[in-house]
């Protein structure tokens, strides 16, 4: 029945039998029909593609983390001039105070000087940054969130600012964790530095895994025979294990960790893309091509490489939540990212650890929870739409 | 009642629709016909016109619910088949009506004997076990023409040949001694002297049971041959019915006038015998090593092509005949340098033997090449014009946008297709209008020489005849000398000055076409013809089963 869907134009005179000419699309990006055809399919899986709006509001959002929350203020006027000093250091005398240091704008000594100049100061919506501590915490930390305090809990730090109940201290919406950090503000970097690490180890560990598959796949033969057994003795290495013993030899940094995850994630793409390439070798297009004298980069690049996307494409989602798992497992264990740094992982910790303080647990849960199922909903709306066998009612 | 009891099979009014996606397809639209106790209607129509889709309703086969049908009702023997329920309906399914479809190679289950396929029909609808369903077994296998049965019964699909497999899957059908037997084009994928074989058993085994037979064909010659009623289709529609004589004779419908008339028109290139030489094989050999044991060591050779001597001259078409596995395919492929060989090649006074893939790039210009299958050679990802211009750059980088634009049109309007094509995406085209942008590929680059690897047999009839003239039109005009591989000698004989009849890599016979076709000297030969163009089986022992 396929026969049926493309356009049938009749073949009866050889003159003109093409009918109807369709004039070039006029859009500024030109998607192929074949595209155009998948991002109707992807849109068709509604549940995935509210995900990947979601996800990208939420991303968006995480990426200025420093808008959002931060302890720093965006502008403040003092003595009629302005400064901001979310983009700059301003040492404490620029606002008359006494030492050299950076400004702490938190400190009610300084707001008082800023107060007392008749200037302003205009603050992100959270004045926490993921390293800021709470110096009012009413309970020991990790404090519960702000609106779930009793009057009694306040009382000491309601006394001791001079307000009349906890509903005017400064709200920590999801508490704070056992070093007085506030946990939104936590969650914010944390979201952003998981999904940043998910997509620069996915990028990388494709890029290597996509070429090294595709040089295997289209030379076959010894190369790919070579290749594939140490492909085969690299995967047995309990790579677990192995990031362990490096982590905890080399000091854990963003790149350090990205690095040694790198060592064991490139191979996953690798069988997919060779069979893809092992297959599209031998497409009479390809031979078309060489009989053109088309050669073997750019038969590789322009002919085969498409073909093995659309296998790429359906795994990348899956490849970019495994990536964020790996990252939280490893902070989880105390192997990721260094101690103060902002982690789902050590959130996850945390909350373990302090089986009294519920809030850092379960919003840690719900967070990674949220995250990783976006992002399969959204691998699973890009597996349908590079389905093309897929049909929608 | 009465009207219902020489009908076997009634067809009234029946549509078939597809939904894909929002869209809704009419596949098949009002069609009536029926069938009579052991007649042969046969269902002619090109790819698309909606045969098989009507053939599967009988069986209820289509992938509900994404098939509906908005019309009709199919009585069989008088009963209901389309409201029946799916209980009912598998207790007609392989008893009353089986069917047998094109590809032999899916149609069996690759991991089961041949005994065990036809025993679980045996089983399912008769309870026949142990010796009772082995002696059926082996009946049926004689009654269908398989040699040695006994010996078979333990084979499994992959061991038999594309002729024998057929003959297994009609052993299957006729297992339970149907009323009817669906034919969905059961002789397509197979060889023109097994394609004759098969037609004959076919033949045999009805008026021996006296079954019914509902033929799904596209070529002309086995309806004639084999039916009494045809009907012919297009665009779903049933455009003309009747006996087999008066439509052959008398068509009344247009379309079925111009598949009538679509034999391609026999005019080949002239010989001449004073023109220079284009490309020279001497002892050409294509072994493929089979290798054994730990050690991998050479145990022998496949010799897809044995030591081929071919000479074609300037403005010449040679042409290639020969069943599947002849080496045919692999002697073009050769000639091209795509694959490696043994044996000189000479490509106008230039000896290209050996020459590496960067040393052959100069000559990649002057030889082209048009495969079989319009849907698999051009990259779906690329636009047309993209696939056109990929020659230009390599062999011409310095080229500016316009010249290769300008180019891209000329072939496009030499290939009969509007110039607009070029930015559209090879799948909104139909096969033979594929075909034709394939052809432009090849002759942007101004080629002298161009080898057709089966450029017709993906087509349907028309389609083919118009691929034909337009083959012979831009030989005339281009001075094109062609290398025309093919197994359909009616195409051949069309287009080939001289001919080369292979088989096992082998050259059987060869000369100029017009004489060999008149008086073919051997037996294989003989044949060939004789399957190819009168449908009829040779003598034991001369071909391949």
């Amino acid at each position: 029945m396929d026969d049926r869907t493309i356009v049938q134009v009749p073949e009866t005179s050889a003159q003109s039998p093409m009918g109807l000419a369709v004039p070039p699309s006029g859009q500024l990006v030109a998607l192929s029909p074949i595209n155009r055809r998948r991002w109707e399919n992807f849109k068709a899986n509604r549940r995935g593609y509210f995900s990947l709006w979601i996800f990208l509001v939420l991303f968006g959002i995480s990426l200025f983390a420093e808008f959002i929350a931060n302890d720093k203020p965006f502008i403040v006027q003092f003595d009629g001039k302005y400064y901001f000093p979310i983009f700059r250091t301003y040492s404490e005398t620029t606002f008359g105070g006494e030492f050299e240091t950076a400004a702490n704008f938190r400190d009610p000594f300084l707001q008082k000087l800023i107060a007392e100049s008749g200037g302003y100061t205009i603050w992100p919506p959270i004045r926490f940054s993921y390293d800021t501590h709470n110096l009012d915490v009413p309970t020991p930390a990790p404090s519960p969130p702000t609106w779930m305090l009793t009057e009694q809990q306040c009382a000491e730090v309601v006394q001791r600012k001079g307000l009349t109940g906890c509903r005017d201290l400064e709200y920590n919406w999801l508490g704070t964790d056992n070093q007085a950090f506030d946990v939104v503000a936590r969650l914010i970097y944390g979201f952003r530095i998981s999904v940043l690490f998910g997509l620069t180890l996915t990028a990388i560990s494709s890029i290597i895994g996509v070429a090294a598959g595709a040089v295997q796949g289209y030379f076959g033969g010894w190369t790919d025979l070579i290749f594939q057994r140490v492909i085969e003795i690299w995967t047995s290495v309990p790579s677990l294990y192995l990031l362990l013993i490096i982590s905890s030899v080399l000091v854990p940094s963003f790149f350090v960790l990205l690095g040694i995850l790198l060592l064991f994630s490139w191979v996953a793409l690798v069988g997919l893309v060779r069979a893809e390439f092992l297959r599209g070798r031998n497409f009479e297009y390809i031979m078309a091509a060489r009989a053109l004298g088309v050669s073997n980069t750019v038969i590789m690049f322009r002919h085969l490489l498409p073909n093995a996307m659309v296998a790429t494409m359906t795994f990348l989602p899956f490849i970019i939540s495994g990536s964020v798992m790996t990252l939280t497992a490893l902070d989880f264990l105390g192997f990721g990212l260094p101690p103060g740094s902002a982690s789902l992982g050590e959130l996850l910790k945390q909350g373990k650890n302090n089986i009294q303080a519920p809030w850092l647990g379960i919003s840690g849960f719900f967070t990674v929870a949220i995250l990783l199922s976006l992002l399969i909903f959204i691998g699973e709306a890009v597996r349908d739409a590079f389905d093309p066998r897929k049909t929608f009612r | 009642m009465d009207a219902t009891v020489n009908k076997l099979l009634e067809v009234k009014n029946l549509s078939v629709s597809f939904r894909q996606g929002s869209r809704e397809t009419l596949a098949v639209d009002r069609i009536s016909f029926d069938v009579a106790p052991g007649e042969t209607v046969a269902l002619v129509g090109e790819s698309g016109s909606g045969k098989s889709a009507t053939a599967l309703s009988v069986m209820k086969l289509l992938p509900y619910p994404a098939a509906s049908h908005p019309s009709g009702e199919i009585r069989f023997k008088g009963a209901e088949l389309l409201s029946m329920s799916e209980r009912d309906i598998r207790r007609v399914r392989g008893n009353d009506i089986t069917i047998i479809f094109q590809e032999p190679m899916t149609s069996l289950n690759p991991l089961h004997t041949i005994e065990k396929q036809i025993g679980e029909i045996l089983l399912l609808h008769r309870g026949l076990t142990g010796q009772a369903a082995r002696a059926r077994t082996v009946e049926l296998l004689t009654q269908v023409g398989i040699p040695d049965p006994e010996s078979r019964l333990r084979s499994y699909p992959h061991q038999l040949s594309g002729g024998q497999r057929q003959r297994v899957m009609i052993a299957m059908a006729l297992a339970n001694e149907p009323d009817l037997l669906i034919a969905d084009e059961p002789t397509t994928a197979l060889d023109v002297t097994v394609q004759a074989q098969i037609l004959k058993l076919l033949k045999n085994v009805q008026s021996r049971l006296g079954m019914a037979m509902l033929f799904i064909t596209h070529d002309l010659g086995i309806v004639r041959k084999l039916a009494d009623k045809v009907c012919v289709m297009k665009e779903g529609k049933i455009v003309e019915q009747g006996p087999v004589e008066r439509v052959f004779t008398a068509p009344t419908h247009p379309y079925t006038r111009a598949l009538l008339a679509a034999e391609p028109k026999r005019d080949p290139a002239p010989l001449n015998p004073a023109a220079p030489v284009v490309i020279d094989t001497k002892d050409l050999k294509v072994w493929f090593p089979v290798k054994r044991g730990v050690l991998r060591t050479t145990v022998g050779h496949i010799k897809a092509v044995d030591g081929v001597n071919v000479a074609v001259r300037k403005g010449e078409t040679l042409g290639i005949v020969g069943e599947s596995g002849s080496g045919k395919t692999t002697l073009g492929l050769a000639i091209l340098r795509l694959i490696s060989s043994q044996g000189k090649i000479v490509f106008l006074g230039h000896t290209i033997t050996g020459l590496n893939f960067e040393k052959m790039r100069p000559f990649r210009h002057a030889m082209q090449v048009v495969f079989q299958d319009p849907y698999g050679s051009l990259s779906p990802r690329m636009s047309v014009s993209d696939i056109i211009e990929e020659g230009l750059w390599v062999h011409h980088p310095k080229m500016s946008k316009e010249g290769r634009e300008e180019k891209v049109v000329r072939a496009l309007r030499d290939v009969g297709l509007d110039p607009e094509a070029r930015f559209r995406y090879p799948h909104e085209f139909s096969g033979g209008q594929r075909q034709r942008i394939a052809m432009a590929r090849a002759i942007v680059l101004e080629p002298t020489f161009v080898v057709l690897d089966e450029p017709t047999s993906a087509l349907d009839m028309l389609i083919q005849s118009q691929m034909v003239d337009l083959l012979r039109d831009l030989q005339k005009r281009l001075h094109l000398t062609y290398l025309f591989i093919s197994h359909d000698l009616r195409v051949v004989s069309a287009l080939a000055s001289r001919l080369i009849v292979m088989r096992h890599g082998k050259v059987v016979e060869e000369g100029p076409a017009a004489e060999l076709f008149a008086r073919p000297q051997n037996d294989y030969t003989r044949a060939l013809f004789a399957a190819a163009f009168n449908l009829e089986t040779a003598a034991e022992g001369v071909v391949a089963q």
